[in-house]
């Protein structure tokens, strides 16, 4: 049986001041004249928790963009939702963050490109460390519980216990440290970002003497690189089974990156109820539980446990979404992945394609 | 590792409520959200920073049969695990 959403992602705006090269929007970015209106929004969160949503990720892009922002989260939080909002910290001041608190915010996600200042705003493609570093006083200074994510890859990995030691001054409760997956700008740039193995077996001790050191005053959650592990990371706990996520235009995934499939119909909140989507639509039940498996996945023993996997990267790595996910050692199209390891990991790095302007 | 004595406290950014489409009372926090069944939403309201566990005990065998300290022992590590609760 289907059970209901605990988390919507909205994605309030694709606009946004950075142009991080591995930004998990899609390539083709939602137009500002094609955002959701205020009331429509509204429309949505209320539908999102009479359906059961209890978690409200405001992101984007960057959320402090829509100048609506204050009334969203109001209506969010006054509908009894735990509202996070998802910022790269731009745009954030002490008036807009006191507003915020008045009117329910219960927690900041902040972004860090890296601890190194110059290579930080290199790979944001903006001058915006120091304006970072103010934003987390402001966040502290508001008692708020701040999670600090940080994307990992080539070209920061190097440097994970200074970004350790960054989110320890910021008074981070949590710090996510991401290694890059592999959709949207990400992909596009992905030999670009890909980690050596020699970078990641590093990266490893530093964090598990950083998790030892710092139990009970500040988590970090480390996020492992898929294309280097055996098994495939279980995409969102299953397809269309805890969470989805409204695109600025009002189209509803089953998660940020799914727009790639484009063997699904496209659901969009203009025309049909949340409820309809989540429960009756084919896109959100195209690959919920495992009846849709072939082999291997089908007389896996992990089935439950990874679910065969990301549908999005089956699909854009083998052009089919029911196939089991290419970083699986099991998939017959593994040796993908290990092409993409043997070529695309090279000692210069090439150039970054920089997310676009919207 | 909680004893008779460990004075619970709810973490900041966390919230309790109650959730009229599950019909259960819920944890919510930055991580994700737990669904309290009643004894576990009396504990945890009673995690107020001044209270001990003894003392949660003794309040809840008022209004739960067979609440047990060991019981809210077991049940404020659990919290503390998931980062619900912070003890002193």
């Amino acid at each position: 049986m289907t059970e209901a959403p605990l988390g919507l992602l909205a994605e309030l705006t694709h606009r946004c001041p950075l142009h991080c090269p591995y930004c998990s929007n899609p390539v083709e970015l939602v137009q500002r004249a094609d955002e959701l209106d205020t009331a429509t929004w509204q429309r949505v969160f209320d539908e999102a928790r009479e359906l059961g949503v209890l978690q409200l990720h405001l992101s984007g892009g960057e959320p402090l963009a829509r100048p609506d922002l204050p009334e969203l989260l109001g209506h969010a939080s006054g509908l009894g939702c735990y509202t996070n909002l998802v910022t790269s910290g731009l745009g954030l001041t002490a008036d807009r963050l006191a507003d915020l608190v008045d009117r329910g915010l219960d927690h900041v996600q902040l972004s860090v490109q890296d601890s190194d200042r110059s290579n930080a705003n290199l790979i944001a493609g903006v001058k915006g460390y120091d304006r970072k570093l103010s934003a987390a006083r402001l966040i502290k200074d508001a008692q708020l519980p701040l999670t600090v994510n940080a994307v990992m890859h080539k070209a920061n990995l190097d440097h994970i216990g200074g970004i350790i030691a960054l989110a320890e001054e910021m008074g981070a409760d949590r710090l996510e440290l991401a290694n890059t997956q592999y959709y949207g700008w990400a992909l596009r740039n992905r030999a670009a970002l890909l980690p050596t193995r020699e970078q990641l077996a590093a990266a490893g001790p530093v964090v598990r003497q950083a998790q030892e050191r710092l139990a009970g005053q500040m988590e970090i959650v480390y996020v492992i690189a898929d294309y280097h592990e055996a098994n495939p990371k279980p995409c969102m706990y299953g397809w269309g089974s805890r969470q989805l996520t409204v695109a600025p235009n009002g189209d509803v995934l089953p998660c940020p990156a799914a727009s790639v499939i484009t063997s699904l119909p496209v659901q969009n909140v203009t025309r049909s109820s949340l409820s309809e989507i989540w429960y009756d639509s084919e896109t959100f039940n195209a690959f919920r539980g495992t009846e849709w498996m072939r082999e291997p996945c089908l007389s896996c023993p992990r089935k439950e446990i990874d679910f065969g996997g990301c549908r999005c990267q089956a699909f854009q790595l083998t052009g089919d979404a029911a196939a089991t996910d290419p970083v699986c050692t099991l998939s017959p199209d593994h040796g993908l992945v290990q092409d993409i390891l043997a070529t695309e990991i090279v000692e210069a790095r090439p150039a970054f394609a920089m997310r676009r302007s919207v | 590792m909680t004893s008779i004595d460990s004075v619970p406290r709810v973490r900041r950014g966390v919230r309790c409520t109650y959730d009229k489409t599950r019909n259960s009372d819920v944890v919510l926090f930055p991580e994700g959200v737990l669904l309290l069944n009643e004894t576990a939403a009396a504990v945890v309201s009673r995690c107020d920073g001044s209270s001990s566990v003894g003392d949660i005990a003794l309040s809840l065998a008022d209004e739960f049969d067979g609440v047990q300290p060991d019981d809210v022992i077991e049940l404020v590590d659990r919290l503390v695990t998931r980062r619900v609760v912070d003890v002193d």
